[in-house]
């Protein structure tokens, strides 16, 4: 089994950027969803770079329709777990199109592979890769639409504007709404791609500015429709006892006391996966009840004796794991990076320092549950679930039910959070095995403690850093060892290093300016499920990397900014080919499109510089802490201040990001990511998951403790620099930095530095 | 099994459900409401927050007995139209991202200002701690409810 293809920055680019436009037909329109098929209806089929499956072609096709009432419907085929994707997607079509905004009806894909190319809404690219197809599809109508006007008016379409859904001549005085052009416009033949242009950036409306999300209403009045929120006529709701330790297996089991619940119609077993490597998208081996309610549902599962054969990993205790873990990184590993050097007597000269770094498990805890919800009847499977990659649930509710894709339709919902959760469809496998077995629709309902006790987690692990200076007291080398459980371990046991793709996280690109560097990984076991959680291996490799910088700043008597100033070197273009062993994955870019800019990087470094007064911090002696760490090919800067309040507690006056992302599309989207990053990362500093005797010891919200109002940064000042690149991601970038940022700070207050996480505070 | 009449959003509604259902259940899957959210079944999350009386309560450990006579409100029955001056400040200040625990947040935050119209801004902070958010619209939450507080 290999589930490598939907791990998104494990894939290879595909480095094309060609676009086709065509005509769907009617009857294929009606078939996406319930948009208007009356109008003018416009596919633009995209080639462009991004994870893709070595067997397909990644094509995804961007729909509208235009109405004879001028609203114009446009097809979301990404998945909305909080990041704004389904508003800002559509939006930047609606702007080039010179749409009313207000007029605007979106509509979510279902999962479709040969529509949409790969919908997995992962990765922070879905701005990146769409931006420039949304802006095609819009211009396309817009140029259909100002022809149709044109030839009516027998004017030249290049006097013709467009605005508000309305074309207008302004020296003839002619104008008509979108919806009066419609019918013109789709006998038109389309144009070829070289007839289409984009506007030029001034003349957006929405692009770069602050849009509210299309959901917002529907959102604060409790409308909105997330994965529990469907109801069926007859639906059972199942709650499952699974395995409580990856690879064990159910000996035997009771269900007498369960049935005697009321509301408890049957008891079903679910053989589910097998073995200690039990993939990313199959059902875990459990025992559902099925009842006519929720809460009998879990009363239930309550009283239901399974008797498990607990096999290998019983004995796991992450602790233990953790101390061989960095015991292994004083050993030699397998070399990943080179650069220069590395016989023993080049570092007797001058001063070394060494430290090591240990971070815990994550779990993902999104406050929405996984749930799903299926519907097996005739032959045929109608799916509805919160998930981040609606085909790979198709793919894996097809395999549990043993149907055709063709026959399996998968409705998105919205997402009560995502962070790489939910890109997993084990829950969906599980939904549509119930709704066979009972020949009823099944809303399978995940408790608290089954999120927690059953996550694909980010990987704990231990890195060691040997940095050594020359007689000068420059940076002479970097020795960066890490090792962590690999995601890949959850399908395939024999995959004992982390993958190119994880080490390109923050670890391969490390683009500092040292004449001898090398990076090493080492060998470890994977006792449960490892997946990916928001920024994936960068959430560990900045907090060792920045924190070891900052450190050396110190020892070299140097400002920690200066420092990555001085290491940055001149403005540059980085190359990593020649150093890395393996492949530089590049978050699925082609290198020359998304380099690594020096040039950038100190631009965001001194924008945080400036905005967070570090100086004048500094001065006035505040507990002010940086760091810097480019993620999802997003430049981002950090500082973070400390305080305590008069009861102790840690108290975060202020944080401040500078970022770097290219066009920021949606502004106000791009800050809540940040300021969401930053309590996101602080739950993770100050959290973690543990097992002992191969079970998670967090049971809920108690033990796993996520941010409280109280907790979280008073403020978080977003500092976007204002830029014509291609737009980047800014989902994850914003987590990386901000550990180091406050574990600096925190040095500052107490004096001590952190090299183990989670904080205690 | 026992019959209950509840007051839900102005509502009576007879269900017949067991004594120990917690009152989200019954909002949830016997009555419909689907805006009241489950997050942990422990009243650790605030995703289901609703108003029992003016109080703001965690409707998933609360059981239906326990309700009696007392008028039950939801996120439905907070305004017609999303009218509420929180829902309002909710959508001037574009607060939710994913928008799971947003109807529990909202629905806290009103109980909070009907007991207290003007807030400073610690109380706020402590009043919220119980609602959870992951996604981290803490800073929007409180300026949001800051913005409708009387002081302001």
């Amino acid at each position: 089994m290999n589930n490598n293809e939907h791990i998104p920055f494990i894939n290879k680019a595909l480095g094309k950027d060609q676009s086709s436009l065509f005509r769907p037909s009617r009857r294929e329109f009606l078939k996406l969803g319930s948009l208007a098929a009356g109008g003018l209806l416009i596919g633009i089929q995209v080639k462009c770079s991004g994870p893709s499956k070595d067997t397909s072609t990644f094509s995804p096709n961007v729909y509208l329709s235009i109405d004879k009432d001028s609203t114009v419907s446009i097809i979301a085929h990404r998945s909305e777990m909080g990041t704004g994707i389904r508003t800002t997607l559509p939006m930047v079509l609606a702007d080039e199109l010179g749409a009313d905004w207000k007029k605007v009806r979106i509509e979510q894909a279902v999962g479709d592979e040969e529509k949409y190319g790969d919908q997995n809404t992962d990765g922070s690219y879905s701005i990146r890769m769409f931006y420039e197809p949304m802006r095609k599809a819009g211009a396309t109508a817009r140029y259909m639409l100002v022809k149709a006007a044109a030839d009516s008016w027998d004017v030249d379409m290049k006097e013709c504007t467009v605005k508000d859904s309305a074309v207008s001549h302004a020296s003839s005085g002619k104008s008509a709404s979108f919806g009066e052009l419609v019918e013109a416009a789709a006998k038109l033949d389309l144009p070829n791609e070289g007839g289409v242009e984009l506007k030029a950036f001034k003349d957006y409306k929405l692009i770069g500015k602050d849009v509210p999300i299309y959901d917002l209403k529907d959102i604060v009045t409790g409308k909105a429709k997330f994965g529990a929120d469907v109801e069926l006529p007859e639906m059972l709701v199942a709650v499952i006892g699974r395995s409580p330790v990856v690879g064990a297996k159910i000996k035997s089991f009771d269900k007498s006391k369960a049935m005697e619940i009321q509301g408890v119609q049957e008891v079903v077993q679910i053989e589910g996966s097998e073995g200690i490597a039990p993939g990313l998208d199959k059902a875990l081996p459990g025992v559902a009840v099925l009842a006519t309610n929720t809460w009998a549902a879990i009363k239930g599962r309550e009283a239901l004796q399974i008797d498990w054969d607990l096999g290998e990993n019983q004995d796991f205790d992450s602790g233990k794991q953790l101390s061989e873990m960095l015991q292994r990184t004083a050993g030699e590993g397998q070399t990943r990076r080179e650069r220069g050097n590395f016989a023993p007597a080049n570092f007797l000269q001058g001063d070394a320092m060494e430290k090591t770094y240990l971070a815990p498990f994550y779990a993902h805890a999104t406050i929405e549950p996984p749930a799903a919800i299926a519907n097996y009847a005739d032959g045929e499977l109608e799916i509805w679930a919160p998930t981040q990659h609606p085909q790979w649930a198709r793919e894996a509710a097809a395999a549990a039910v043993d149907l055709p894709v063709e026959k399996v339709r998968v409705n998105v919902t919205l997402l009560g959070g995502g962070f790489g959760r939910k890109s997993k469809p084990d829950f969906v496998a599980e939904a549509a095995f119930l709704s066979k077995a009972m020949g009823k629709p099944v809303r399978v309902q995940w408790t608290r403690e089954d999120d927690l006790h059953h996550d694909f987690y980010h990987s704990h692990s231990a890195q060691r850093i040997r940095a050594s200076l020359d007689g000068s007291g420059k940076i002479y080398s970097w020795n960066h060892h890490t090792v962590f459980p690999a995601i890949g371990a959850t399908s395939n046991p024999d995959e004992l290093h982390p993958s190119d793709g994880e080490m390109g996280l923050g670890a391969l690109d490390f683009p500092y300016n040292i004449p001898h560097i090398r990076l090493e990984s080492h060998e470890s076991k994977a006792h449960t499920r490892i997946g990916w959680l928001r920024s994936v291996s960068n959430i560990h490799h900045a907090f060792a990397i920045c924190s070891m910088l900052d450190e050396l700043a110190e020892k070299r008597g140097l400002d920690p900014i200066d420092q990555v100033l001085e290491l940055l070197g001149e403005d540059q273009t980085l190359s990593f080919e020649d150093e890395v062993k393996g492949t530089f994955g590049n978050y699925g870019e082609p290198y020359e499109k998304f380099p690594w800019e020096t040039a950038r990087m100190k631009k965001v470094v001194k924008k945080v510089a400036e905005a967070a007064q570090w100086e004048k911090a500094k001065r006035e002696g505040k507990n002010i802490g940086f760091a810097a760490h480019k993620s999802f090919l997003t430049y981002v800067a950090c500082t973070v201040t400390v305080d305590k309040d008069s009861k102790g507690n840690l108290v975060i006056p202020e944080v401040h990001y500078a970022v770097d992302c290219g066009v920021a599309v949606n502004t106000d989207r791009v800050r809540s990511q940040f300021e969401g990053g930053a309590q996101f990362a602080l739950s993770l500093a100050t959290s973690a998951i543990t097992f002992k005797d191969g079970k998670v010891q967090q049971n809920n919200f108690d033990g796993y403790k996520i941010i409280r109002m109280p907790q979280a940064p008073k403020k978080t000042y977003v500092h976007i620099v204002e830029s014509q690149e291609k737009p980047t991601g800014v989902g994850e970038p914003p987590v990386p930095p901000f550990i180091p940022a406050l574990c600096n700070a925190l040095y500052k207050m107490t004096g001590k530095r952190i090299y183990e996480l989670p904080l205690s505070v | 099994m026992k019959n209950f009449s509840i007051q839900v959003n102005g509502k009576s509604h007879e269900v017949n459900v067991p004594e120990d259902m917690p009152l989200l259940w019954v909002i949830r899957d016997i009555i419909g409401l689907k805006g009241t959210k489950f997050g942990c079944g422990q009243a650790l999350c605030g995703a289901c927050t609703v108003h029992v009386n003016d109080e703001a309560v965690r409707s998933c450990t609360l059981p239906v007995s326990a309700v009696g006579d007392k008028a039950v409100t939801t996120i439905e029955g907070l305004s017609e139209e999303g009218e509420h001056p929180l829902q309002e400040a909710w959508m001037e200040h574009i607060v939710p991202q994913c928008g799971y625990c947003q109807t529990g947040q909202i629905m806290n935050a009103a109980a909070l200002l009907k007991k207290n119209p003007s807030p400073s801004e610690t109380q706020i902070e402590e009043e919220m701690a119980g609602n959870l958010c992951r996604c981290g619209t803490y800073n929007r939450i409180k300026a949001a409810i800051l913005s409708v507080s009387s002081s302001t």
